[in-house]
């Protein structure tokens, strides 16, 4: 099986040091919504980046193919595959206070990839954000248009960052845990409306969180991460009845409910921590000369 | 759900008013100096050497703040020496601001073996003595306005390449430099259009520091007689002069001084009060 974003045996690893991602596998059918779970320092964020290019320094690509649209972006040239990422993907960022450039009005970071990579003339670019913010449910847009972005509050700042994502009209998109940054009723409307333009414009998207909850909500499959490893892809019907891994067991039995609001903490499972072990134990000798 | 801060006014503070209002000033007497000066600042004339300024007793009528034991008139000698401070603080100030800024931004943002390099020459530069560093440069390369300016900046740099340098990683780690890559950016272009432009108000701020602290490199320097040739005043001769015959004629060191003080605490001033008005953050 292949989709549009299809992840083969991707490692990465710190230049010198830990391996990050372990021969992680994933696919991102056309138009899909495919979660990405796992809890903090699983690597979740780390496959985004990968997939756009922005990996930090300190972390490099040591094998697997990252295949976009038929292609794999590890064999072309840097400029090329900045390109063909920029023309196809986006992102939508966890933290919308710092992802908008606090010296320049909100209008031309919207229109700043449709001018730069698709080459639309201005004025066509600045009549499309206006037609994304009230896409997106802003009031005024085009006085928001002229704002700077502390004038704006964060469930705001967070829409335009949808709007800005969906401006070129790219056939995937990135969401890195885009609600964590939001207080919960703001949450909600956030996801509904990044649910809503999925499914208007029909992209695929590749949804990182480590809530359970929101992906039961927006995904039609998901993967599991846990130490830098999918311990499990499944659709979400299967995913929510009957969780193979015993982590994923774990991780579903963990959330709280209304009957058992507060539960009891579950520890990681030992079986599955030996896993772990044993596996980088293994893919340590293998990489050993 | 667009939020006040947007729409409160910042009244141009007293701090701004007063820092461009005196250096304003400065400039008028730099640039009309032959016109309002009211004697040659050259001039020496031993009959009328060491007179107090005018609200003491036995003043010479229009030698408004005395003169100094050569009989060359103080005031006409601080005006003067507006010219050359000016000329230093401007060309040093933004000078060392280019090369500095330049090299911090690129050691911030590119971070790798362009910071490495950038980073250790930073360190070594600081290790010496700077003023002793000065005199060095002046003493090889000889005394005149040029070598004044090559100076200071040369031992300036390192303040904006340090601070420049924070900023800018800081300002790399932002959110909004990753999407303008993945839009497509190159890294020369992200630095240029999503870096600097947020550097810019610490630039700014950084900047007019720079050139106060211009002023008083180019003051140390005359003070120990190192820079442009005796027959241009500036201040920090004048200064250096006025030691000599502080008990008699105190006037002579004294508005030097003050002028110099008055000048440096300004363009700091005005820094900040520039910072505050312009950084989109605090506005």
């Amino acid at each position: 099986m292949s989709g549009y974003l299809s992840i083969r045996n991707l490692t990465v690893r710190l230049k010198g040091g830990a391996t990050i991602l372990r021969d992680v596998s994933l696919n991102v059918g056309a138009g899909q919504v495919h979660g990405l779970v796992g809890e903090s320092g699983a690597g979740k964020s780390m496959i985004g980046k990968a997939v756009l290019g922005t990996l930090p320094r300190a972390l490099e690509v040591v094998s697997g193919q990252i295949v976009l649209d038929g292609t794999d972006l590890q064999t072309l040239p840097p400029k090329e595959r900045r390109r063909r990422i920029g023309a196809s993907a986006a992102l939508i960022p966890q933290d919308p206070l710092t992802a908008l450039n606090p010296s320049k009005r909100i209008g031309p970071q919207i229109t700043r990839r449709l001018v730069d990579i698709l080459g639309w003339p201005k004025v066509a670019a600045e009549a499309r954000a206006l037609e994304l913010l009230e896409e997106v449910h802003i009031p005024d847009p085009v006085r928001v248009m002229r704002s700077y972005p502390h004038e704006l509050s964060g469930g705001m700042r967070q829409r335009i960052l949808i709007a800005s994502a969906f401006a070129a009209e790219p056939k995937l998109i990135i969401a890195d845990e885009p609600t964590t940054a939001l207080d919960v009723t703001v949450q909600k409307q956030i996801l509904r409306l990044i649910s809503e333009m999925q499914a208007r414009h029909d992209t695929a998207l590749l949804f990182v969180t480590h809530d359970l909850g929101v992906v039961s909500k927006v995904c039609d499959t998901l993967s599991v991460l846990y130490a830098g490893k999918v311990v499990e892809e499944a659709n979400m019907h299967r995913f929510f009845m009957r969780p193979i891994h015993p982590y994923s067991a774990a991780l579903l039995a963990a959330t709280p409910t209304y009957t058992n609001p507060t539960g009891s903490l579950t520890p990681v499972p030992q079986a599955v921590i030996d896993g772990v072990e044993r596996e980088v134990a293994e893919h340590d000798m293998r990489a050993a000369p | 759900m667009r939020d006040a801060r947007g729409e409160v006014k910042r009244p141009i503070g007293l701090r701004l008013w007063l820092s461009g209002g005196w250096l304003a000033l400065l400039v008028l007497a730099a640039l009309c100096a032959p016109l309002i000066a009211p004697h040659d600042p050259l001039m020496q004339d031993l009959f009328l050497g060491r007179m107090p300024p005018f609200w003491m007793d036995g003043a010479e009528p229009g030698f408004w703040l005395g003169t100094d034991s050569l009989g060359r008139d103080v005031l006409s000698r601080i005006l003067y020496g507006a010219r050359l401070a000016l000329i230093v603080a401007l060309v040093a100030g933004s000078l060392t601001c280019l090369v500095g800024a330049t090299l911090g931004l690129i050691a911030g943002y590119y971070r790798g073996w362009p910071d490495r390099i950038i980073s250790r020459f930073v360190d070594i530069w600081m290790a010496f003595p700077p003023v002793l560093f000065a005199i060095l440069l002046i003493a090889v390369l000889g005394p005149g306005l040029m070598s004044i300016i090559i100076a200071i900046v040369v031992i300036d740099w390192t303040r904006f390449a340090r601070v420049i340098r924070a900023e800018a990683m800081t300002q790399g780690a932002m959110d909004y430099v990753a999407s303008a890559q993945v839009a497509g950016r190159t890294r020369f272009g992200t630095m240029l259009t999503e870096i600097l432009p947020n550097v810019l108000p610490t630039i700014v701020a950084l900047l007019t520091l720079e050139m106060g602290i211009a002023v008083i490199v180019e003051a140390i320097l005359s003070f120990v007689n190192l820079s442009i040739s005796t027959d241009s005043p500036t201040w920090g001769g004048m200064i250096a002069e006025g030691r000599t015959s502080v008990h008699q004629a105190w006037w002579v060191l004294v508005f030097p001084l003050i002028t110099l003080f008055l000048t440096v605490l300004s363009f700091s001033q005005l820094g900040e009060g520039l910072k505050d008005r312009f950084d989109p953050v605090l506005r």
